[in-house]
């Protein structure tokens, strides 16, 4: 048997004509707007009476190429840190998330334990676990003692650890316990149930909060130049104190965005998809 | 050759309220025990207890002759001998038809993957889901559903399947399939223990209807002499009502 192609209706086709003009219309619209929006805002700052000392100190196209390799550099450190950072924050949130769901009066202490370590590293304010693990601990000087850039790592790791333990710690408790009860009846341990039906299930529902902590990390790693080491931000601030100009804020701020923007997409990618599937 | 499951004297409490108290039932090889009382009777728990998901608070349950209740037992080996089917289906939504049953054969029984599948794969085709191996549970509808529930608690070969009113989520044009799948399992020999409100299930199925109330049998017997002539004024009660409602 063969199957005709359906041929639309005269109905059919006039709907479909309209829809095109509408489509093109409302694009045409969007267009004419933006554009009248964006000419209204360009007058209104280029307009303003100080503009012109404004664009000298924050836009001068010499010492942002002079700056550029500098910030540049600095951002190298940023982008290294936020990986190093967001692997192992994520890593550690998992594992005190686990702790704290573990039953049993055995696990009494490292439930505790586990408890009082998201407690005090959410209360604490980042810049003063930065200053006691890289200013604090080579005070003690022991041997071995690592470098100020891994303390300052460690210290943005204890502190995102501490959030992400709590997002994950919700998708945990956010899969019925149908789905446990099941998972064990057929004979699943418990690390195997964990690990094969309720992880994968609370990892996909938290991901669009875990990614967006991630976002706000990328700005938090540049806290280490605190401690020393220059980053962006800093390379940014010592060559405006060489040139008494703002520009290289600027530069920095710019590269900033652009390296958030891929980051920013995957979350709204993933928050659309789990979106989606929740809704059908 | 001592029978499958024996329950003697158990008891379970909630927050001190007993739900089952002195409860007694034995259930031999290839029997099909159908359990009936009304909501909150206890049947739930009953099977609960049976699989381990719940602690008792006295009583003796014993696998073939093993002592299950015991606390030195390893409930995760006791389990892989059970089946055990929700009235909720319970499977698992992040993974395939395929996964969801391969995923005990697999990690607890260590079989490795081409052999899970086809086995798998097999036990599908029997029930006429052959061609969803590879969907996803919320691709299917509630019929199926439960058949690929019934089927992931069979792929562990279990001794005793444990079925809690699996067709009570179902629209009533479903329930047969299902019921149909029952009726071929108890053709092949598998013993079970079901909970139900269809009578007419009960009455199909089972070699024997036992009535539960106040947490204990208090009848028990082939399902025309239980459903047809009870002798406890409890039983005639209940099942009045149920007749009552439309559902006998
Ligand atoms: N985890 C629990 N905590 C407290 N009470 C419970 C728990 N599980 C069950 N119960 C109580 O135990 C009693 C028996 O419940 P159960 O689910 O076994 O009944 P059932 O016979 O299966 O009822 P239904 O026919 O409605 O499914 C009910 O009163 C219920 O409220
Ligand atoms: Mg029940």
């Amino acid at each position: 048997m063969t199957l005709t192609a359906h041929v639309p209706s005269a109905v059919q086709r006039r709907r479909l004509a309209y829809r095109r003009r509408q489509t093109v219309r409302s694009v045409l619209v969007a267009a004419a707007s933006t554009a009248v929006l964006g000419t209204l805002l360009v007058v209104a700052v280029t307009g303003a009476p100080g503009w012109d000392r404004v664009r000298r100190s924050f836009l001068d196209p010499t010492i942002a190429r002079d700056a550029l390799p500098d910030v540049l550099t600095g951002l190298w450190l940023n982008l290294r840190l936020l990986v190093c950072c967001a692997v192992g924050a994520l890593l550690l949130g998992l594992l005190v998330a686990l702790l704290r769901t573990l039953r049993g009066p055995v696990f009494f202490p490292v439930r505790a334990l586990a408890a009082g370590y998201t407690y005090t590293f959410r209360g604490l304010p980042l810049i003063i676990v930065l200053y006691l693990l890289t200013l604090g601990v080579p005070g003690l000087r022991l041997a071995g003692t690592p470098s100020v850039l891994v303390l300052g790592a460690l210290a943005l790791i204890v502190t995102y650890g501490g959030y992400l333990a709590e997002v994950f710690r919700a998708g945990i408790e956010s899969v019925h316990p149908s789905q446990f009860a099941a998972a064990r009846s057929l004979g699943l341990t418990y690390r195997q149930a964990m690990r094969h039906v309720i992880l994968p299930q609370a990892v996909r529902r938290v991901a669009p909060p875990l990614l967006n902590d991630v976002v706000a990390l990328q700005k938090d790693v540049g806290l280490v130049s605190l401690a020393g080491p220059i980053d962006a931000v800093r390379a940014a601030q010592i060559a405006t104190a060489e040139s008494f100009n703002y520009t290289p804020y600027i530069v920095a701020g710019v590269l900033f965005v652009l390296l958030a923007i891929p980051l920013i997409a995957v979350t709204d990618w993933v928050t659309l998809r789990a979106a989606r599937r929740a809704g059908r | 050759m001592p029978p499958v499951l024996t329950c003697r004297g158990v008891r379970k409490e909630f927050g001190g309220q007993p739900v089952l108290a002195d409860l007694d039932l034995t259930v031999a090889e290839h029997e099909v025990v159908a359990l009936i009382g009304a909501s909150g009777s206890g049947k739930s728990t009953l099977l609960r207890c049976v699989n381990l998901l719940e602690e008792i608070d006295d009583g003796v349950i014993e696998l073939d002759g093993e002592d299950i209740s015991d606390p030195r037992v390893d409930p995760d080996r006791v389990r892989r001998r059970i089946g055990m089917v929700f009235q909720s289906y319970n499977l698992f939504p992040h993974l395939s038809v395929l996964a969801n049953i391969t995923l005990a054969p697999r990690r607890v029984h260590r079989r490795d993957r081409a052999e899970a599948e086809a086995q798998a794969r097999d036990l599908l085709a029997r029930v006429g889901l052959a061609d969803k191996a590879d969907a996803y549970p919320d691709r299917l509808s509630g019929g199926q559903q439960q058949r690929v529930a019934i089927v992931r608690a069979l792929a562990n070969s279990p001794r005793l399947m444990l079925l809690d009113e699996i067709t009570s989520a179902l629209d009533p044009e479903l329930v047969g399939e299902v019921l149909a799948m029952v009726r071929d399992l108890k053709a092949d020999g598998m013993t079970m223990v079901l909970a139900t409100h269809e009578m007419g299930f009960a009455r199909d199925v089972a070699d024997r209807v036992c009535f539960l109330d106040g947490g204990r049998v208090i009848e028990q017997g082939p399902p025309e002499q239980v459903l047809g002539e009870p002798v406890q004024p409890r039983t005639r009660q209940f099942l009045r009502r149920i007749i009552d409602a439309g559902r006998l």
